[in-house]
């Protein structure tokens, strides 16, 4: 059945996922998404709506269709695990003193 | 000069009425993308138009006193000039009448639709481009130092423009008849933005100016080449509206005043 609210749904530009990398930044971070109706589009409109606070100096842009998501009903399985290993960190180790940024 | 006093409100007033009529988009837009694509476009054009009434306003209260009670005719700012006052850049864009702007007719013209607005912009982005660049070389520091600030913004309004001719005029069949007909009535305001007024005139031949015969081929080689990428056909040259320059404006350029000037002339000095 076609409703009116699919009708619309279907008429709407695909949504995209905009990363944006600061000035400061060294990887790009998620900033929102948007709606575009391609890739050179979605550049522009992430443009417009996310760096015109010199947020960034750099713009990334999926289609939001091509990122696979966790299950979040998957969670406990997932990531319950990681918590009582805490082997797995770092900490154990002693520094010396003229290791910074660790 | 006065000439360059001119020339440079002309920019100005450019400036002001292009961002003033993209700003009638704010909270219309088709989506929010492009609703905050035209405002930020509204407030490039404004902060140009900013720095150009500044530049005025210095020129003109430098002005002898005899020459200020001549240049303009609009009452509410020959009370200010009465008054021994300096004028500023408020003053210029709020307390002059319509026969006092002299923008071109292309940018006064109402959004109409989606077609009509980016047809209008695209037309005036190609211009402002080639015009910018060649502003960069002028004699006049501050306004070789506005050209260069503005250019950058002025590249991503023309890229901006431009991208939707194509994606209008190589879209559907709708968008391309839309397109069309915004073209075909937008194309007689066209003539305007290349032809010198005695005020270009006068500045071009002192280096100050831009010589608009050298960016006319440039204008009509990009808009030809974004049509042909747009499926669109060129319009023969034609019968060509001329006047804004010197202050003879269409209808429109009234009510736009009208909306922009009210508060200033009914709360005189009023701050938020």
């Amino acid at each position: 059945m076609s409703t009116q609210a699919e009708n619309n749904y279907q008429n709407e530009w695909p949504l995209w996922e905009v990363f944006i990398r600061s000035k400061t930044g060294l990887d790009h971070k998620h900033a929102g998404s948007l709606h575009a109706a391609d890739a050179q589009m979605a550049m522009e409109n992430a443009r417009d709506v996310y760096t015109r606070r010199m947020e960034g100096v750099s713009i990334w842009v999926v289609e939001s269709k091509n990122i696979h998501a966790s299950d979040p009903h998957e969670s406990d399985s997932m990531y319950e695990p990681a918590t009582d290993k805490i082997y797995r960190h770092p900490t154990f180790y002693d520094l010396p003193d003229e290791l910074t940024h660790m | 000069m006065k000439e360059l006093l001119k020339y440079t409100l002309q920019l100005a007033d450019n400036a002001l009425i292009l961002g003033h009529r993209i700003s009638e988009w704010c909270g219309h837009g088709p989506v929010l993308e492009q609703d905050i694509a035209l405002t930020n476009t509204a407030l490039d054009h404004l902060g140009q138009a900013r720095s150009f009434y500044q530049y005025a306003a210095e020129q003109f209260n430098a002005l002898p006193v005899s020459e200020k009670e001549h240049f303009f005719t609009s009452s509410a700012i020959q009370s200010i000039i009465k008054d021994g006052k300096q004028v500023d850049e408020d003053d210029l864009a709020y307390l002059r009448d319509g026969w006092d702007f002299r923008n071109t007719l292309l940018v006064e013209q109402p959004n109409k639709d989606w077609a009509y607005t980016i047809i209008r912009s695209f037309f005036y982005d190609v211009f402002n481009f080639f015009f910018y660049t060649e502003l960069q070389k002028s004699t006049d520091v501050t306004l070789s130092a506005i050209a260069e600030k503005s250019l950058k913004e002025v590249t991503y309004h023309l890229r901006w423009s431009s991208e939707w001719v194509i994606r209008l005029g190589d879209g559907t069949d709708e968008s391309a008849q839309r397109i069309n007909e915004a073209i075909a009535n937008r194309w007689q305001f066209t003539g305007e933005l290349l032809t010198m007024s005695e005020a270009e005139k006068a500045v071009a031949t002192s280096g100050i100016g831009v010589d608009l015969e050298k960016i006319k081929t440039l204008w009509k080689e990009r808009v030809a080449a974004v049509f042909a990428e747009a499926n669109l056909d060129v319009p023969a040259n034609g019968w060509m509206h001329q006047g804004g320059k010197e202050g003879k404006h269409s209808e429109h350029l009234g009510y736009i005043l009208a909306e922009l000037q009210f508060v200033q002339r009914a709360y005189p000095n009023m701050q938020w």
